[in-house]
């Protein structure tokens, strides 16, 4: 009878937990940390560097909202999630925030009841085949066996690919970015498919990246961003503006190399109101002056973790693309700091 | 002076429940079991009220959705456009693949095992106890990946066997090949095939019923029927006349010679498999996924079953087997007509348990790719849906179900084998 009353606390405590919509700002600054899922391991966006410190493209973007909410863009505790337990680790509440890759679809935002904070890498699925097996295009794959991340859009789309062209296919599930490498490099598939920056980041880490190609297919949107629950939306809103800075700091071209000249007042009024300098954008989303300097001396604006971890000079070496800012013809588009 | 009175009956009064030991324990049973049932309705009610405050109601209907994934290894016809039911059938019928050969394979090597390592040969008994620890003390999981990793480490890939200086070559005159993405071996295939049975319309259960399986199977039940006939009245003719007429060629005979002329009406051949594109075509397809789980599973299951065996076999009293010898039986035969039919009564309760442990460690199968029901409708499905609770809990339902079925099976048999005391 013991036993079950205290099984029935804890479960009772999980309910709660997940029930526990508003208030996570406040959590995260009770806790002095915050808690973002990030990917088990994909170079450049979430990968523990030879120090055990998480690098990439996903992480900065939990260093910064860190570093905006808590003025601190260590204090962050990585959760490391899979295709498969990412949703549930956020919606029990076990994570804040998660920056994991994670397509914006309309069932993720409107049944799973997660709110997608923004898109801060624009991807389509794309497959990589070795070189040796002298194919061009995907729609030659008739046949082939493919290795893919279950729990993932790319399983549906996949599916849909195959059907579409009414060629037929082999799915290899699997669970992580590691073992599919695993399987593809030992030959077991013949074709890995998942995000084509995901692609182009798992053949960086391969002895002889030439050694293989990505197809010149991209056959789906997937519009990757940071998530949060539903239902909390001021943590939402800090989410969401502070990837903001990073794109508009960009725009305005704030650096982590001049930021500290221009908080110290510029004039041009966006630069201040971003910076603090001026009106009362910091108070309005319940946090400091300086939220989104601090957000930005995390790890640069939009374009600087771009290029540092995913960017050209990098071994990932993708190119801006989708990603460069709207007046370079690109995607990114950071509504005003007005 | 005395006077005698009747005691005055005992009126029962309320606190007699609390203060009188011939009630106090039924009073807390009762209490304890109100309080019980109350923290439950709480628990239920609490997740039902937080989960409608997520605005996720706990409802059903998604099952009929196309489930839009794909799944590599179905015994039934199933395309992406079928439903999450569908889905969740293919990968059960994919769990009890798993659970009936794994069970099959760890009883035939436990029994060996079992009985092996109580041999005289040192070396032999010593192997087999090497064996028991190694697989009984790691757990089950690793064995799996470690099955998993060998497989695909070590064999070839199907693009070895391509090519005129091919690194491969298949096995058995080439109908066998053995690559890292399973093992093809050759189908049977009828050239004049009677059909199928079409089962349940177009439900989520639907199922072809082949008609050239039910005819081999009628007639191998009549073959084993009219075996019977023959050994009875081979045991007749002993009783009678003391001398027992040979019939294995008579049997051989009637188990063979319809089921040939079966198999030759319906046009029967083997398919092979052949390199093709990417892959091998034709034949049948053995992954590795289930290779390696139903390997691991059978190999590390055995383990327990040996010691089980073997303590089924050390439970016989010595004096069995000396009497056995005393009669002239050797030990083969002692083992198999004196000392196995007692143990059995000791041996097939934990036997139970071990199949159940069996069947329910199979929902491992994902660590390698296998999509058992846990990888349907407890992966994909639940991760697409968002569903978590109502897959959850039919997946236990499923669980318990299997579970509950093979112990009523086993519990049948346990009632036949075991002692009967008059």
């Amino acid at each position: 009878m013991k036993k079950s009353v205290i099984l029935g606390a804890a479960t009772i405590a999980g309910l709660a937990a997940g029930a526990a919509a508003a208030g996570t700002v406040d959590d995260v600054k009770a806790r002095g940390k915050l808690n973002c899922g990030v990917s088990s391991g994909l170079a450049g966006f979430s990968l523990p560097d030879a120090n055990g410190d998480w690098q990439g493209f996903d992480v900065a973007v939990c260093r910064a909202v860190a570093a905006a909410v808590l003025g601190d863009s260590n204090a962050v505790e990585f959760v490391p999630t899979t295709g498969k337990t990412r949703f549930t680790a956020l919606a029990s509440g076990e994570i804040d925030m998660l920056a994991r890759n994670t397509t914006w679809t309309f069932s993720r935002d409107v049944d799973l009841k997660f709110e997608f904070a923004g898109v801060n890498y624009y991807d389509g699925q794309g497959f990589m085949v070795p070189k040796a097996l002298g194919v061009s295009s995907a729609k030659e794959l008739d046949g082939a066996t493919v290795c893919i991340q279950t729990g993932t859009t790319t399983e549906l789309n996949l599916a849909d690919f195959f059907r579409a062209n009414n060629i037929s296919y082999e799915p290899v599930p699997i669970e992580t970015n590691a073992e599919a490498q695993q399987q593809y490099l030992a030959g077991a598939c013949d074709v890995y498919t998942t995000d084509a920056s995901g692609l182009a980041a798992t053949r960086a880490t391969f002895e002889n990246p030439g050694d293989h190609v990505l197809l010149p297919e991209i056959i789906s949107k997937e519009p990757l961003g940071p998530l949060v629950r539903h239902g909390d939306n001021e943590w939402g809103d800090i989410v969401r503006w502070t990837l903001n800075a990073l794109v508009s700091a960009e725009e305005l071209g704030v650096t982590s190399a001049n930021i500290d000249e221009l908080s110290a007042g510029t004039d041009n009024p966006e630069v201040n109101r971003l910076l603090g300098t001026e009106g009362t954008l910091g108070e309005m989303l319940g946090l400091n002056a300086d939220w989104a300097a601090n957000a930005i001396k995390a790890g640069g604006n939009y374009g600087e973790v771009f290029a540092k971890n995913i960017g050209e000079e990098t071994p990932i070496g993708l190119a801006r693309g989708l990603n460069a800012q709207w007046t370079d013809g690109g995607l990114l588009y950071s509504p005003p700091f007005r | 002076m005395t006077t005698l009175t009747d005691p005055p009956k005992e009126q029962f009064r309320l606190s007699m429940l609390l203060y009188d030991t011939r009630y106090r324990s039924a009073t807390i049973q009762v209490i304890a079991l109100i309080g019980f049932m109350l923290l439950a309705a709480w628990i239920i009610s609490n997740t039902i009220q937080n989960l409608e405050g997520l605005g996720k109601p706990v409802e059903f209907g998604f099952f009929g959705e196309p489930a839009s994934y794909d799944i590599n290894q179905r015994l039934l016809e199933y395309t992406s456009r079928d439903s999450h039911l569908r889905a969740a059938f293919i990968g059960l019928l994919n769990t009890l693949v798993v659970a009936v050969l794994g069970c099959i394979t760890a009883t035939i090597v436990g029994v060996f095992v079992g009985v092996l390592r109580l041999s005289n040969n040192w070396l032999v008994a010593r192997i087999m106890t090497v064996y028991v620890e190694m697989f009984r003390n790691v757990p089950v999981l690793l064995w799996i990946v470690l099955a998993m990793a060998i497989l695909i480490e070590s064999l070839p890939a199907p693009r070895a066997f391509r090519g005129e200086d091919a690194t491969a070559s298949m096995n058995f005159f080439d109908t066998v090949a053995v690559t890292n993405r399973g093992v093809y071996i050759p189908e049977f295939l009828f050239s004049r095939s009677l059909g199928d049975i079409h089962l349940f319309g177009t439900s989520s259960i639907r199922f072809d019923i082949s008609l050239d399986l039910i005819a081999f199977l009628i007639v191998l039940g009549g073959s084993i029927f009219a075996m019977r006939k023959v050994s009875a009245w081979a045991a007749a003719t002993q009783e009678s006349t003391g001398d027992r007429p040979k019939i294995w060629h008579i049997q051989l005979g009637i188990l063979f010679v319809p089921m040939i002329i079966l198999l030759v009406a319906l046009g029967f051949h083997l398919g092979y498999p052949e390199l093709k594109g990417f892959n091998f075509k034709g034949g049948t397809h053995m992954r590795n996924s289930l290779i390696a789980l139903w390997l691991a599973l059978s190999l590390y299951t055995a383990a327990f079953i040996a010691e089980i065996v073997r303590a089924g076999i050390l439970a016989i009293s010595k004096g069995q087997t000396e009497a056995a010898s005393a009669l002239g039986l050797r030990p083969g035969r002692t083992m198999r007509l004196v000392i196995l039919p007692q143990a059995l009564r000791v041996i097939i309760p934990p036997m139970i348990s071990n199949y159940l442990n069996l069947t329910k460690n199979s929902s491992l199968a994902i660590a390698v790719g296998y999509m058992d029901i846990t990888g349907t409708l407890g992966g994909i499905t639940m991760n697409q849906t968002g569903r978590e609770l109502e897959c959850v809990l039919l997946l236990m339902l499923v669980y318990l179900t299997i579970s509950l079925s093979i112990s009523a099976v086993m519990n049948w048999y346990n009632n036949r084998v075991k002692l009967v005391e008059r």
